[in-house]
């Protein structure tokens, strides 16, 4: 059994680790947070977006008059009231064939739609009635175009463009060693074709927010965002200098990526600019789920070969995913399903050939697991099968092939903090206790792992930073600055404790002020699981250097030299019991000139560009591993599947707050229970037939366990005190693992997902027509 | 358009509101009212989110048209407790985590309100099938489940 490193400072440790109720808990029992949503202001006027109702169409004529005619209607916009109509994803370091110039959109469709939902026209009215109606009174004469919904078809030759330069956005490769001759040589040989669908991330808030033009001529964006550096985007969009936008962020109703791209921000900017008054704009479930980019959708074939013993040679994967009609995130998410396609396990030869097309399908973009956890499905349906052909135990195998500490990726970067896969996948499978018997004849029960790697933190070259205020005010208590979007994962509340830690007081002792791009100090995006990494990393650099300038004036006053004070119960004290109170030296330190506050900077450390097909290296700071066991049962006669246990172990490093921690990991585990059992965003020839809760059904209570988590801390993450990001990582084992189990149960491979009670049937030859 | 002039009591006040006929419960308690600690999920009665009292019964408040209200109770989450105190579900949402982005969270107390009064010894199964039309994309419902149970435990445990 792999050995897990001790964490020696736990002891010491008085507010990490603690489970303690979030900052925000109260507020939120009481409804009294403000979401985007809830936002009002005098003489508010009401946003609302016309779109494309055609995948495909060229636009021959807007006609605003009677839709700005309309009484009530302060303000009709097209894209040619648009300053500036192109919105830019980054899309830094690309070593294979990417369009970096190709990664834009339009903020309103000019002359071409290229999918259904896409932007028109923007109207401000006086209440939500009105904007509606002019929506409707807006005459817009489209010409329908052929159209492409398949990425296969979208790379044939002679399908229709969805852009002039073509339907390929995006290439990578992975070369390492020499696959084919692996392959050729190998005792067993496994292959498969893998399919994965949309899904939408579907939190409860859909997107909104308030804009207005501040008294200083600065618009001020408040609105639901995991980026509140979107002020750029705005300002660009407008022709504005960067500093005439403020984002200001409250705490959000669930992200997961979805909001992670634009969604209100630059519309209403837009409208607040035009009408020169405030304007709220909240999109419908409806339009959330009809408009804004969905999970990516891939084809996955993998050639998996194995010696005898089971000890893998060679992984082959080719991958093809559907970006929809825009680039949005593509060539990134393509890029770390590329990294992570062979899975956390050690292969000589591998070589992984991935690639992103545009089609006339919804855009896809960034959604909890970014391209990595799509992977899982692939490799673990793999690792399954060669157990199987091999009579090889699942678990064993998995322990002889997990990477280790010390050992590289095919990418060729070395992991160099402690390696869970074995431990994980031992302690999951050994939490599931005795076998469940069948509850009916007809019911067949089996069980199912599956192992992943998650980034977490930014690629290198993007050179990500963060930075935190901390400082006391005169009555002792503390104040962190940080510009962190809370999504609900528990972002800001993590870094009072962490604060509250190294300043020696009680967490109720520290509030914390986020997300504001005018106020607080920049921490980056509430994405790609790095803001514990991040902002923790800031914060504790913050609170260490102000516990150092502090502990000074402390010394003076105890008469001891500093390293001998230690910070505790909001006082400094000696070694003797002699104490100041944070109080009294506040007051010491205003009367010599000492700062009570820091402004710390964390850089991740930062490295040059790889080149992926040549050579490699590093392209993550660091890695979160772990491993699900489920328990299913399956229904012989109808092809139901029904989860019966599901334990979920990460290692996490140091779990800053292990309730916290476990949410995360129960509430990705669900959403990964949704994604492979019954979420599905179906798409008919680019018409989104799933723009309803109704429709687009996500887990009940009743249509999952309780997943339980099994938390290794090793203590060799990179962020704070040790600590791993835990945010995206649960979501990617599940469905694997369910696909797993049910081969277990009843014999057959399910190979696409959702698994739907119809698959398992047709898998079963239960149903054969149609 | 209708304008229908509408008496019905909020958290124990009387209140008297117009609006027109086709206006929601939901749209005249967050617009009309500034009785935003109401939250709208979908606007189609699905998931629960903008779950209230009426008369004790929970409704999607989304689904009930304002005129149906008219004489009749109203509760929101700020119905509950004093407003000096928590109440004990709420306590216990803070206790246990229940809340994540806290979105979901004054439909699904509200809903575990009214079925603690019906319901005072629950099972965890009561509880699953209890919440079963509020939905939570962020917990896996698992610490929601704990905090009813917990406050449940409460209720019945003798004191001292």
């Amino acid at each position: 059994m792999a050995k897990c490193t001790a964490v020696s400072r736990t002891e010491q440790l008085r507010v990490v680790g603690r489970r303690l109720p979030r900052h925000d808990a109260w507020d939120k029992a009481q409804a009294r947070t403000l979401y985007a949503a809830d936002w009002q202001m005098p003489g508010m006027l009401h946003g609302a977006v016309l779109r494309s109702p055609y995948p495909s169409a060229r636009i021959t004529r807007i006609d605003t008059t009677r839709g700005a005619g309309l009484p009530g209607v302060a303000a009709v916009l097209t894209a040619r009231e648009v300053p500036h109509n192109t919105l830019w994803t980054d899309v830094p370091g690309q070593t294979s064939a990417v369009g970096p110039l190709r990664a834009h959109l339009q903020v309103l469709a000019e002359d071409r739609v290229r999918y259904q939902g896409e932007p028109v026209a923007l109207v401000a009215a006086q209440t939500p009635e009105i904007a509606a109606q002019a929506l409707e009174l807006i005459e817009v004469a489209y010409e329908e175009q052929p159209g492409v919904f398949d990425p296969e078809e979208a790379l044939r030759p002679g399908a229709p463009p969805v852009h002039e330069e073509g339907n390929l956005l995006a290439r990578w490769q992975v070369r390492c060693g020499d696959v084919d001759a692996a392959l050729a040589r190998a005792h067993v040989v496994v292959e498969h074709t893998y399919r994965c669908h949309f899904i939408d991330h579907a939190y409860l808030e859909p997107e909104a927010g308030v804009a207005w033009v501040d008294a200083d001529g600065v618009i001020v964006i408040r609105a639901s965002t995991q980026v509140i550096e979107h002020f750029r985007d705005v300002a660009e969009v407008l022709g504005l200098p960067h500093n005439k936008v403020r984002m200001i962020g409250p705490y959000v109703g669930g992200g997961f990526g979805g909001k992670e791209d634009v969604t209100v921000e630059v519309f209403l900017g837009l409208l607040a600019w035009r009408t020169r008054r405030p304007v709220r704009m909240v999109w419908s479930r409806q339009e959330s789920l009809l408009a804004r980019p969905k999970r990516h959708p891939f084809i996955l074939r993998y050639r998996t070969g194995a010696e005898r013993d089971g000890t893998l040679v060679a992984q082959k994967v080719e991958l093809l995913a559907d970006s929809g009609a825009y680039a949005f995130l593509s060539a990134l998410v393509l890029m770390y399903a590329t990294v992570t396609a062979a899975g956390p396990y050690r292969a000589p030869h591998v070589a992984v050939d991935a690639r992103v097309a545009y089609t006339n399908n919804p855009p896809t973009s960034a959604m909890r697991g970014f391209g990595a956890m799509q992977m899982v499905l692939g490799y673990e349906s793999q690792m399954d099968q060669v157990a199987r052909r091999l009579d090889l135990d699942p678990v064993e195998l998995r322990v002889r092939n997990g990477l280790r500490k010390g050992d590289r990726l095919p990418i060729r970067q070395e992991l160099d903090t402690y390696v869970a896969v074995a431990e994980a996948a031992q302690r999951a499978w050994g939490t599931l206790g005795p076998r469940r018997a069948p509850s009916t004849p007809h019911h067949r029960v089996g069980r199912g792992l599956a192992c992943n790697l998650q980034p977490y933190g930014r690629i290198v070259w993007l050179h990500d930073w963060a930075s935190a205020w901390v400082g006391f005010e005169t009555d002792g208590s503390v104040v962190i600055r940080t510009g962190v979007p809370d999504v609900g994962g528990g972002q800001a509340s993590s870094l009072c404790q962490i604060a509250a830690e190294v300043l020696g007081v009680e967490p109720d002792r520290v509030s914390i002020h986020i997300a504001d791009s005018a106020l607080t100090p920049l921490a980056g995006t509430t994405t790609a699981t790095r803001q514990l990494y991040m902002s923790g990393n800031a914060v504790l650099h913050a609170a260490t250097q102000l516990r150092r300038q502090i502990l000074d004036v402390a010394a003076q006053m105890l008469e001891i030299p500093a390293d001998r004070v230690d910070l505790q119960e909001s006082s400094a004290v000696a070694p003797d019991g002699r104490r100041v109170s944070l109080v009294q030296l506040m007051r010491e330190c205003t009367r010599l000139g000492v700062s009570r506050s820091y402004l710390g900077v964390y850089r991740a450390p930062a490295g040059d560009p790889v080149d992926l097909e040549r050579g490699g290296g590093r392209v993550f700071p660091d890695y979160t591993f772990g491993a699900h066991a489920v328990e299913v049962e399956v229904d012989s006669e109808t092809g139901a599947v029904t989860v019966l246990r599901h334990v979920a172990c990460h290692d996490v490093g140091r779990a800053i707050n292990p309730q916290s921690v476990e949410g995360q990991i129960q509430g990705g585990a669900v959403m990964g229970l949704g994604y492979g059992l019954m979420e599905e965003v179906v798409v008919d020839r680019g018409v989104n037939l799933s723009t309803s809760l109704a429709a687009y059904l996500i887990p009940t209570s009743l249509d999952v366990p309780d997943v339980e988590p099994v938390i290794i801390q090793s203590g060799e993450g990179k962020g704070p005190f040790g600590a791993r990001g835990i945010g995206e990582p649960p979501i990617g084992p599940p469905a694997a693992a369910i696909a797993n189990a049910i081969e277990d149960a009843i014999g057959v491979r399910i190979t696409e997902l959702p698994i739907t009670p119809e698959r398992v049937a047709r898998a079963l030859g239960l149903v054969t027509n149609g | 358009m209708t304008e229908l002039s509408i008496v019905f009591t909020l958290n124990g006040e009387r209140r008297e509101i117009r609006a027109p006929a086709h206006h929601t419960l939901l749209h005249v308690l967050r617009d009309g009212l500034g009785a935003v600690e109401v939250k709208e999920g979908c606007g189609e009665g699905v998931c629960g989110t903008c779950t209230v009292l009426l008369d004790g019964e929970p409704v999607s408040s989304c689904l009930v048209l304002a005129g149906r209200v008219a004489g009749r109770d109203v509760t929101t989450i700020r119905g509950l407790g004093n407003g000096e105190t928590l109440h004990p579900l709420q306590e216990e949402f803070v206790a246990h985590g229940g809340a994540q982005c806290g979105f979901c969270t004054p439909g699904m107390i509200l809903t575990a309100y009214a079925f603690l009064r019906e319901h005072p010894h629950p099972t965890r199964a009561d509880i699953r099938r209890a919440i079963a039309g509020n939905l939570c994309r962020c917990t896996g419902y698992t610490k929601i489940i704990d905090a009813i149970a917990a406050a449940a435990d409460r209720e019945t445990r003798p004191r001292g």
